[in-house]
Parts: structure tokens; sequence; C-alpha cells
């Protein structure tokens, strides 16, 4: 018994070891976006690299906003995570929809829209492009945000969560004479308060981090995010590593911190949304 | 339910959502099988009358064309080794993740996680600095180590590996993430029973952990074979296909042969065939899976 538990605590040691090395390899990239973001330019080409900047600057940020347009960009993608988080509403009442009512054609519709999740992007990306052209709607926000405002999967992990809510609750409120709206808004969304978190947080970073659509339809640098103002920075200043460290970093760190302290919650979510 | 509450009310719930889908994803897929059979360039975007139906050749082109043979093979390429990697990787980060609780290993959760909620294109600006042969920190520490320096995106076959690895540790996070959440859900009592019977370490990891695991692994399998399938934004900012075509895939070919070239009839025919090269690996994957469910 006790040579168990001292193989099991070398065990411990070498598994954490093993971790640590591994997660120092993983954040490489990160440590060198944050070192090198705060290096003047001459220092970044320097060789051989230093690992912590020897003149520390906030030049590259500055000059992301004074001379970049990244106000701009920022304001946009504000926008775009805005407007997604209205996408998220209406995935939670579509998911709603599917879970607690019985109505004609329900299975149908559902199946729909799982299989929608099937095709590949590249597939619906022309399409989509032409359609919204129709419309008159390319090179505008509308365009940009339209069409991600529903997901199939996002709507299929409400319905699989709104499943799990006792009806009689919600038979009980309308007992009370509560309207369907007031029962979705006051009741089920507080009740629901795990599974948006983990939406919420998913939704903020694929809106944070989109690239290829509005890359497509904007046409204006007024109308560009954060990433697509970050790859014009690659094109334009190439050999500037450090200024485009600080873009890199500015787009990443909110990212991080904002992960950072919901993690526990996207763990719990997938164990709770039945992906086991 | 009571049939007082089968009327308006659900559709109202679901049509907005249902409606954007209708309209952007499954309207869509219709659009792009006819568009597949017609010569739709930026003519026929300005006037409709611009646009011949032309039949098969769009897809008999595409069979004698070059570029879509090798973005075919380097597709390919990208999954036959991404997707193993991916998973062992994954599950063996995972496994290791779950094995305490302690503070420590919620930080390195965290820290595993990380990649894959970074921005792509932050990724390839980080990535590109850490590949170039001349400034880039990776050819530096071989030099450290009196190793011959990289040629990271400049030979072919080199930068299809330099983007899978960049991918890989892109991958990882989301996919870990599942097999903590499925490790998690098995019930401790499994494990003691097996420790009363006298199991090992390794006995009990090959016997109960991974067969547990068996949906998640599903699971995540096929999410990464559709995505590997689907390999776009690490070849698109890296390296936009190149050098040589080396790095380019399937669906780099179609966001090129549709919004560089404009030839949308084209770059649809080719995203069907896509498609289907999808759907049928989808297929084979559960035909494989045993027919036992777990829910």
């Amino acid at each position: 018994m006790a040579s168990n538990t001292k193989n099991r605590s070398i065990e411990k040691t070498i598994v954490t070891l093993l971790l640590i090395l591994g997660g120092v390899a993983v954040s490489i990239p990160f440590i060198w976006m944050i070192s090198s973001s705060f290096k003047p330019e001459s220092e970044v080409l320097q060789v051989p690299p230093t690992l912590m900047p020897e003149h520390p600057t906030l030049e590259n940020y500055l000059n992301l906003f004074r001379d970049m347009n990244f106000g701009v960009y920022l304001r946009n993608t504000l926008v775009i995570v805005f407007f997604s988080f209205v996408g998220l509403l209406l995935n939670a009442m579509a998911g709603y929809g599917f879970a607690k009512f019985d109505f004609k054609g329900r299975e149908k519709i559902f199946y729909i829209v799982l299989a929608t999740m099937m095709i590949p992007a590249q597939v619906t990306m022309i399409p989509v492009y032409l359609i919204l052209n129709e419309m008159g709607l390319t090179n505008t926000m509308a365009g940009i945000i339209l069409p991600g405002l529903a997901a199939a999967f996002s709507i299929f992990l409400f319905r699989q969560f709104m499943t799990t809510i006792p009806t009689d609750l919600i038979e009980a409120a309308r007992l009370d004479g509560a309207g369907e709206f007031y029962i979705f808004f006051k009741l089920i969304i507080p009740i629901a308060k795990p599974i948006f978190a983990v939406q919420g947080i998913l939704t903020f970073i694929g809106a944070w981090n989109s690239f290829l659509w509005p890359l497509i339809i904007a046409n204006d640098e007024s109308l560009y995010t954060l990433s697509v103002g970050l790859s014009l920075l690659q094109g334009q200043y190439a050999n500037n590593f450090a200024l485009q460290m600080a873009g890199a970093a500015f787009m990443v760190v909110p990212i991080i911190i904002i992960f950072s302290f919901f993690q526990k919650y996207i763990v719990e979510g997938f164990t709770m949304s039945g992906l086991k | 339910m009571g049939n007082v509450y089968k009327n308006r009310h659900p559709y109202m719930f679901i049509a907005p959502a249902v409606l954007i889908l209708a309209v952007f994803s499954i309207i869509p897929i219709i659009v792009a099988f006819i568009i597949s059979f017609t010569d739709l360039d930026l003519k026929g975007l300005a006037d409709w009358s611009n646009i011949h139906f032309i039949g098969m050749q769009n897809y008999s082109d595409l069979i004698s064309d070059d570029l879509f043979h090798k973005s075919i093979l380097n597709t390919l390429f990208y999954v036959v080794i991404g997707v193993p990697l991916v998973i062992v990787c994954s599950l063996g980060i995972a496994l290791m993740l779950n094995y305490g609780q302690s503070m420590v290993f919620k930080v390195f959760r965290g820290v595993y996680y990380m990649p894959s909620i970074t921005n792509i294109i932050a990724v390839a600006v980080i990535w590109g600095y850490l590949y170039n042969p001349e400034y880039g920190l990776f050819n530096y520490i071989l030099s450290l180590l009196h190793l011959h320096e990289v040629p990271w995106l400049q030979d072919p076959t080199v930068a299809k590996l330099s983007l899978i690895l960049l991918a890989v540790w892109k991958g990882i996070g989301i996919n870990m993430i599942i097999f903590l959440a499925a490790l998690q859900g098995i019930p401790k009592s499994y494990y003691e029973a097996a420790e009363m019977d006298g199991a090992n370490r390794l006995q009990i990891l090959f016997n109960i952990t991974i067969p547990l695991l068996r949906y998640a692994t599903f699971f995540v399998t096929i999410t990464t074979l559709i995505g590997w399938l689907q390999f776009f934004e690490e070849p698109f900012v890296m390296t936009d296909g190149g050098p040589l075509d080396g790095t380019i895939s399937m669906a780099l070919f179609i966001y090129q042969k549709g919004f560089q070239y404009s030839k949308f009839g084209y770059a649809a025919a080719g995203s069907f065939i896509l498609f289907i090269i999808i759907i049928a690996a989808t297929l084979i994957q559960f035909k494989f899976r045993k027919s036992d469910t777990e829910f």
C-alpha cells in the first residue's frame, strides 16, 4: 500500500511536469507576441532575439489607433458582437420553441435545421453573396451581420437544455395568466443562465474574431473589422513585426481575459449539453 | 401539452431563427446546385441574361483541372496527418488534465485552450513571425542547437507540415474540452470497482476509460474530419496556397475561383464535389461505428 501511494505521487509529479512542459511549448507564440509588442521596431529584428524587451515601449499600441484606424475597426467589431448577441436570443427562442411546444411540422423543421450544420461554408458562401447582392446589402453592416444571426448548432444546444426544464413550471405560469413571451423572458431565461453563459462566451469569441465574411462583404475600410484590419497591417507593414504583434495582442488579450473568467462554464456547459 | 397552446406561439418563437437559416443556409444550397451548371461570373452578376446553362461542363473541367487535383491531394495530406494528430494530442492532454484537481491543472486547462480561441489572423501574424527564416524564433532556436534552419513556409512539403503544426496547435483546445467533459462524466464507482479487482493504471486506462470515451471520440473524429476536409484559413492567411500551390486546399481553391477570379459557377461545382466528399467521409465513419449508442 505504501509503495502504491509512492508510485502515485511519482506518477503525479511526472504528469504535472509533462503538462507544464507542454503548456510552456503551447504558450510560446503568446509569450513571443506579448514581448515583441513592447519592443521598438529596431529591436524585433535583432538577432539574437531578446526575450524581454530591452527598451519597453507602448509606441506600437498607440500607433494602431493613431495611424491605423484601429478605433474604427474596434467599433465595427463591437457592433458585430452586439448583433451576434441579438442572434443568440433568436436562437434561444427557437431552441425553446422546439423543446417546449408541440406543433405541426416540429420534427421536420428541426431536422432541416440540424441538416444545415453539415453544409460546408464554401458551398453557401457564393450563393449567400449573390443573395445579399440581390438585396443590395453587399458593402453594408447589415450584410455582414444578417447571415450569422442564426446558427443551427446554437439552436440545437439551447433545445437540449430547454427540454430539461420541467413543463409543469411553464404550465403553472400559464395558469397564473402569464403570456408566452412573459414566460420566456421572466421564467425561462433566468433558468437557462448556464447555457446562456456558455453560448454567450462562444458567441463573443466568434463575433470578435469574425474575418472571412466581413472581408468578402465589406469593400470600404470604414466597415472593416479588427481581423480584417490586422490582415491589412500584415500586408502593408510586412516587416514591422512589433506593430503586427501589438495588433495581434490587441485582438487576443481581451478574449483570453474573458475566457479565463468564464472557462469553468465552458467545460460545465459541454458536460451539460450531453456531448459525452 | 394542452390543445390551447398549439397555436401561433411556437411559430413565433422559431420563426426568426428558422427564416434566417432558410434564407442564408437552405436556399443557398439550392442556388449553389443550380449555378454549378452555369457559367455565372461577374458579367452574369451584372446582367442575368449573360448566364448560360452549360450542363456538366464545370464538373468535367474540374476533373481535368491540375490545380484542382493538387488541391484534393493536399487536402488528403492535411487530413491523413492532421486528424490523428489532433485526436491523439487532445485526448492525451485531456487525460493528463483529468489527473488532478489542484490549481495547476485548472490553469493549464486554460493554457491549452487558449490557442483555439485565438483569432486566426493574429495566429497567422504571430506564426508568420515565428516561421520567418531570418528573424523567426524557430530557426534561431534551431541555430542554438546547431541544427540546420528549416524552410518553414518556403518548401511545398515543409510548408504543408508547418501549416499542420499550426492547425494542431489551434485545434487541440476545443477537442480537449470535449474529452475532458466526457472524462468527468465517467462515474467514479467504475474506477473504484476496478481498483478493488486489482487492475493496474494501464488496464484501467485501456479497459475502462478509453472504451467509455467512445462517444466523445466518435464525435471528435467526425467534427475534426469535417473541419480538416474544409481546411481553409491556415493556407489562406499564411501562404495563400503557395509555394508552387503546395499548400492549396480544396476550400481555398473554391474561394480563389469564386471570389478572386469571380468564376462563381465553376467554384460552385467545386464546392459540390467537396460537399460530396464530406458526406461520403461522414457516412463511412457512421458505418464503422459500432451499432451501440450511449444516448
